[in-house]
Parts: C-alpha cells; structure tokens; sequence
C-alpha cells in the first residue's frame, strides 16, 4: 500500500509541474466544449430565432409573383431582399456574395400565367361531370422557366432541403388559392369571399413538437443538451495525448530500467496511472458540466440541465473515465515512440468519436456502419450520456450502455496486459 | 576465494531476431565483499551481462545465482538484496532528489522513517544537502550522477551493480562517487562494476575481468594481471587483450 502510495504522489506531482499538460487536458476541452456548442446552439438559432438572408428576383409581372413573395416573407423564416431591377445580365453569385445571402430565389416571368392556367386546368377538370359549371375545353398550362433557388455551398443538404420545402409549400399557397378562387367562380359565378378563402387555405391542423423523456418532463433539449456530454466524452478519451505519452516516456526513460530491478511489481505503476489519471478525467467531466450549468447562460450559451439521476451521471462518467484511462495506457503500452503514441492515439479517437456518433448521430449513419459503431466505447458512453441528459433517464434505463462499456474496458485491459507481457514489462 | 555472491554457470543468451551468440558456457565467479570490475571493448557484452545479472534480461540456458538465488527463477521481492545504478539517469527529473529518494525509497521496502533517515544521510554524504528540494531537471551532470547513485544505494543493498557510474562527470564528483563506494565496499557491499575509465577501475578494483566477443579473456586481480602481462598500466594490458581495432 505504502508503494501505491508512493507512486500516486509521484505521479500527482509530475503532473502538477507539466503546465503544458494541464494546459491540454483542462483548458483545450472547455475549449473544444464551448465553441462547438456555440456552433451549433447558432445552427439551432439559425432555424428557430436567425432569419436567413435570401435574395428574391421576381421577374413575373403578375400578382402571382407578388403573392408568392409575401408567402414567403409571410413564413418569417427568412430575411428577405427583393430585387426588382433583375437584367439578364444579372450575375446571381455575384449579387448573392455582395448581399451576403446564403439563398437566392428567381420568379420566372411565366410564374403568374402558369399557376392561372393549372388553375384553369383543374377547376376544369374537377367540374366536368358537374351540372352546375359550363365545361370549358382543356386549356393545356403554358410550363414556365422553372423557379430557381440558388444556395451557398456550405449549406448543407439537410438544411437546403429544409429550405426548399418551405419555398415548396408557398407555392402551394398560392397555387391552392388559385385553384378555389376559380373553383369558387365557376361554381357561385363570383368572388370568393376573402373571409371563406382564408378559411380554406390556412386552417390547417397545426402540428405540436413534443420532446419525449423517461421522466415524463418536456423540457426542449438545446444545443448543450446535445453537445456538451458528446464532447466532454471526446475530451476524456483524448487523455490518450497526455497520458500515452507519459507511458511512452517513462517506458524509455532510464527510470522504468530502474523500476524493473526494483522489489516492487511495475503493475504499481500502472495502478497509480489509472488512479490518477481517473480522477483528471472525472475532475475534467466535472469543470466542463459545472461550465456548462453555470457559465454557459453568461456567455449567451442555454444552460445544461444536469440529470436528475446524479448517482446514474457520475457511474457513467467514472466507467468512461476508466475506459478512456485504459484506453490510453493500452496506447502507451504498445507504442515506442511518443510519436507514435500522440498520432495514433489522436487518430484513433477521432475514428472512435465518428463511429461514436459524436460527429454525426449513429442514425444518420449507413447501415454497414451501424454494427461497427458498436465496437465504439465513445457510442455506448454516448448513448448512456444521452439516455440521462436528454431523455431523463435512470441509472436502470441505461445499463445496458454501461455493461457494453465496461465489457469494452475489460478487453482493452487484457490486451494492455498481454501487451505488457510480450514487451516483457511485467 | 571469499564466498560467491555471483555464480554465473554454463550461461547462453543471444537477443532475440538478431544475429549471433552474446554468451555460450559462459562461467564466472565474483566473490563476497569484492570491488569487481567488468573491462572490455564496445559491445563486447559487458552492459548485457550486467543486464541478465540485475534479471533486466532473460535467460532460458546456465544459471546465474546471486547470493544463492536463481536469478530467473526468483520472486521480485529477492530483488531488494542488489542495488543498481543504470548508466542513463534512471529518476524522475521533474521531481528534486529528496522526492525521488522518498518514492524510490518506498519501491524498496523502506518505511516512512527508514526512508526519511537514509535520504538525509545519503543528501549529506553525496554533497546534496543544499540542492535536495530543487528538481533535478535543473542539476548539473555531476549532480545527476550523485543522485543516481544515492537512489541505487538507498536500501543497503548486499551486491550494488554499476554501469559506468562517473561517464561525464567532474573530477570532484568522480573523486565523491569513488570515495562513498569505497566505503560502501568496506561495510560489506560487493561491487560489480563496468567503466570505460581504465584509471579510475584501477583505482576502485581490486579484481577484474576482460570479456571480449561474449568470452572472459582474462580474470584475476589487477595486480596479478599486471604482473602476468609485464605491464604497468591497465591501458596497455587492455589494448594487448583486445587489440587495437575499433568495436564499433
């Protein structure tokens, strides 16, 4: 006991003197923490609270082009320009990257007399078999240019995408209007009230977003929710920089020579690092959680929301500790060179964080690399983060995530082991 | 011959994956209480020889006994009879002397007031005293070499093995390191030493081997072999032993 002792204070103190180290193991994942949560609480914003910018050249001469561009402000989604001095000359990216938009819709000239023309066409249709309506001969719809939606190449797909559905659906505004007001025409042989137009075109049934949690709370989760575990996971596993390193150099020191003629078994040794170091990682997890409660909300960040399983919460952050302790002293074991230790060991949990789904969420993943994730200790130190910070779970909804985890740590450690004897450490 | 604190019999060692035999029946006896030195040229098998006494290596063929224990064979806590001073700085440099004396000290066995005792009197003895708290990333090579002798000697130990222990240092540090093993050697600890510097094995041994090519080419005291080869310096019966061709 006195040599564990011993060896936990030596190792305290060489880690208390290497500033550079606490530098990276403490500074750098608060961090890391803060900026990607700042990236993505503004993705988040971006959709819910920023507008985004888009350009609108309306070259319709007609109330359609018109209409469609109030639909469009009418959503509130976006932070409007209109252009109506468009020349074909126009250069759109130009225009686009002087106005900063990361959008640009053109209205096609056409875009009136088509929509009145499907309109025609439908109502047409729809009342051919009815004796209340004079049946009109088919009037075939002129096709216009179609509407062109430019975008900025950062947007990504899912965000364009969403962008187009929503131009999509104004279309079909004004589309829909225009098919009941010549529908309401050919049947009562005038205008349809406007009271009786609004009422057909906006009741839709409204659709309520409603977060699900084991504890029955509906809190809206919000970027921390989301980032602040994943990457305080990342941040622990990345002790591998810090600690696979240190092995590397005591390995080749003349001290581990020393070590290995001494009385004491070397496993101390290890022993004292995964003490020591587990307690970095815990003290890690807890500075960034404590940044994030309390800190975030002052710098314009939302506030996380600790679980309410804290007991559940500290298990999982000492199991993902140890794993990523173990994880790192595996590295150091089986690495000769610090650089080797350092770029493997960087590489590899970037690697392990993207088929962890800290990157991208696992269900977003393809299918042949859903399986593989598994073999991630950052997926199920992830999934058990997840299931008390956003889903409100207990201890009991998540040990499945913890037995992976920890089925994950013991093979690590055996083959840390069988490392240490082939290199003849122990 | 006093009675052998080191019996190395029929020993054969080669590293694994690498061309040729660094031992093969390889014989030798050090005797109890004896300053032994190891000469020979680069890479004639000195450091691996020290290395498979200490049990840093392996050996699957012979028997190398220290002090009546198998070397191979033995449980780790045996390893508490010998000492070793590695000839690379085998501490902790962003720790000071007393905080590697006080780990070391406990990898040995020693309690908290054995350690405290022997890292005062060590301190003081090796000249240390005033620089003890200072880390020793911060020493000079003099120093560094002081404090790699005081962990190695921290215990007691019965057989302290050597590798180069002076390389690099100060004629005052030489002059401190020979002295403290002199005295070491005088309250019963055997030495087993291997060195580059001819004239301080003259003066620290009083019996010494030659191995050349994994072989002893010479073992006696050093003045029978002086006396034997009609030589009047360690220099010159080297070269005559080992020739003049560089072992690179």
């Amino acid at each position: 006991m006195q040599i564990l002792k011993a060896t936990i204070v030596k190792d305290v103190k060489i880690l208390l003197r290497d500033r550079v180290g606490l530098f990276i193991m403490f500074f750098m994942p608060i961090l890391l923490v803060i900026i990607i949560t700042s990236v993505q609480n503004s993705t988040f914003e971006l959709i819910n609270n920023n507008k985004i910018s888009l350009l609108v050249y309306n070259k319709d001469s007609g109330d359609r082009g018109v209409q469609l561009v109030e639909a469009i402000r009418k959503i509130g989604l976006f932070k409007m320009q209109l252009s109506d001095s468009l020349s074909p000359s126009h250069d759109i990216t130009a225009q686009m990257y002087k106005n900063d938009a990361l959008v640009a819709l053109v209205i096609p000239a056409s875009f009136s007399s088509f929509i009145q023309n499907k309109a025609d066409d439908i109502a047409s249709h729809a009342l051919r078999d009815s004796d209340s309506a004079e049946v009109k001969k088919d009037k075939l719809p002129v096709l216009p240019d179609s509407l062109l939606m430019y975008y900025h190449p950062v947007m990504q797909p899912s965000f364009r995408q969403s962008i187009e559905g929503t131009l999509r659906s104004s279309v079909q505004v004004i589309q829909g209007e225009a098919i009941v007001q010549k529908l309401y025409i050919e049947a009562n042989q005038k205008a349809i009230p406007p009271d009786l137009e609004k009422e057909i075109l906006f009741s839709q049934l409204p659709i309520s977003e409603i977060p699900v949690s084991r504890s029955g709370t509906r809190t809206i989760p919000n970027a921390s929710q989301h980032n602040v575990p994943a990457w305080t996971i990342f941040a622990m596993f990345f002790i591998v920089i810090s600690l696979g390193g240190t092995m590397v150099r005591e390995k080749n020191r003349g001290s581990f020579i020393r070590l290995k003629t001494l009385p004491a078994s070397y496993l101390h040794a290890l022993l004292s690092k995964q003490i020591v170091y587990l307690m970095v990682t815990l003290l890690q997890a807890a500075v960034i959680f404590a940044i994030g409660n309390k800190i975030f909300p002052f710098i314009g960040l939302p506030a996380l929301h600790l679980p309410k399983d804290i007991l559940g919460l500290f298990l999982v952050t000492l199991i993902t500790g140890y794993c990523a302790v173990s994880y790192a002293i595996c590295v150091g074991v089986f690495a000769n060179t610090g650089e080797q230790s350092n770029g493997f060991g960087a590489i590899s949990i970037l690697i392990l964080a993207a088929l962890g789904g800290l990157i991208v969420p696992s269900f977003a993943m393809p299918a042949h690399l859903q399986n593989i994730l598994r073999i991630s200790p950052l997926h199920w130190a992830l999934e058990s983060y997840y299931g008390l910070f956003l889903e409100g779970g207990k201890l009991r909804d998540i040990w499945m995530n913890i037995l992976s985890l920890l089925g994950i740590t013991l093979l690590i450690q055996l083959f840390t082991l069988y490392g240490l004897k082939r290199k003849n450490l122990i | 011959m006093t009675n052998p604190a080191i019996i190395i019999q029929q020993l054969a060692f080669h590293y694994p994956r690498r061309e040729g035999i660094c031992f093969k029946n390889f014989n030798l006896e050090i005797g109890a209480g004896e300053r032994f030195g190891l000469f020979g040229p680069n890479g004639a098998g000195k450091t691996t020889l020290m290395n498979l006494m200490t049990g840093l290596l392996t050996y699957s063929t012979g028997s190398i006994r220290l002090l009546g224990h198998e070397i191979n064979h033995h449980p780790k806590s045996i390893n508490a009879i010998f000492g070793f001073v590695p000839q690379d700085f085998s501490f902790y440099p962003e720790l000071s002397a007393r905080e590697n004396l006080a780990f070391y000290g406990a990898w040995y066995g020693l309690d908290r007031k054995q350690i405290k005792y022997r890292t005062d009197e060590l301190l003081e003895v090796l000249g240390l005293s005033s620089v003890s708290d200072r880390v020793l990333q911060h020493f000079s090579g003099g120093m560094k070499r002081r404090v790699n002798l005081a962990i190695g000697v921290m215990h007691h130990p019965k057989v302290l093995f050597l590798d180069e222990p002076t390389v690099g240092v100060d004629v005052q540090s030489r002059h401190a390191i020979i002295h403290y093993l002199k005295k070491q050697n005088e309250s019963g600890t055997t030495l087993v030493y291997t060195s580059h510097q001819l004239e301080e094995a003259a003066e620290l041994c009083n019996k010494v081997a030659l191995i050349d090519d994994g072989k002893i080419i010479a073992h006696d005291s050093l003045d029978g072999l002086l006396q034997k080869h009609g030589h009047e310096g360690m220099e010159e019966l080297f070269l005559e032993l080992t020739g003049k061709r560089f072992r690179d």
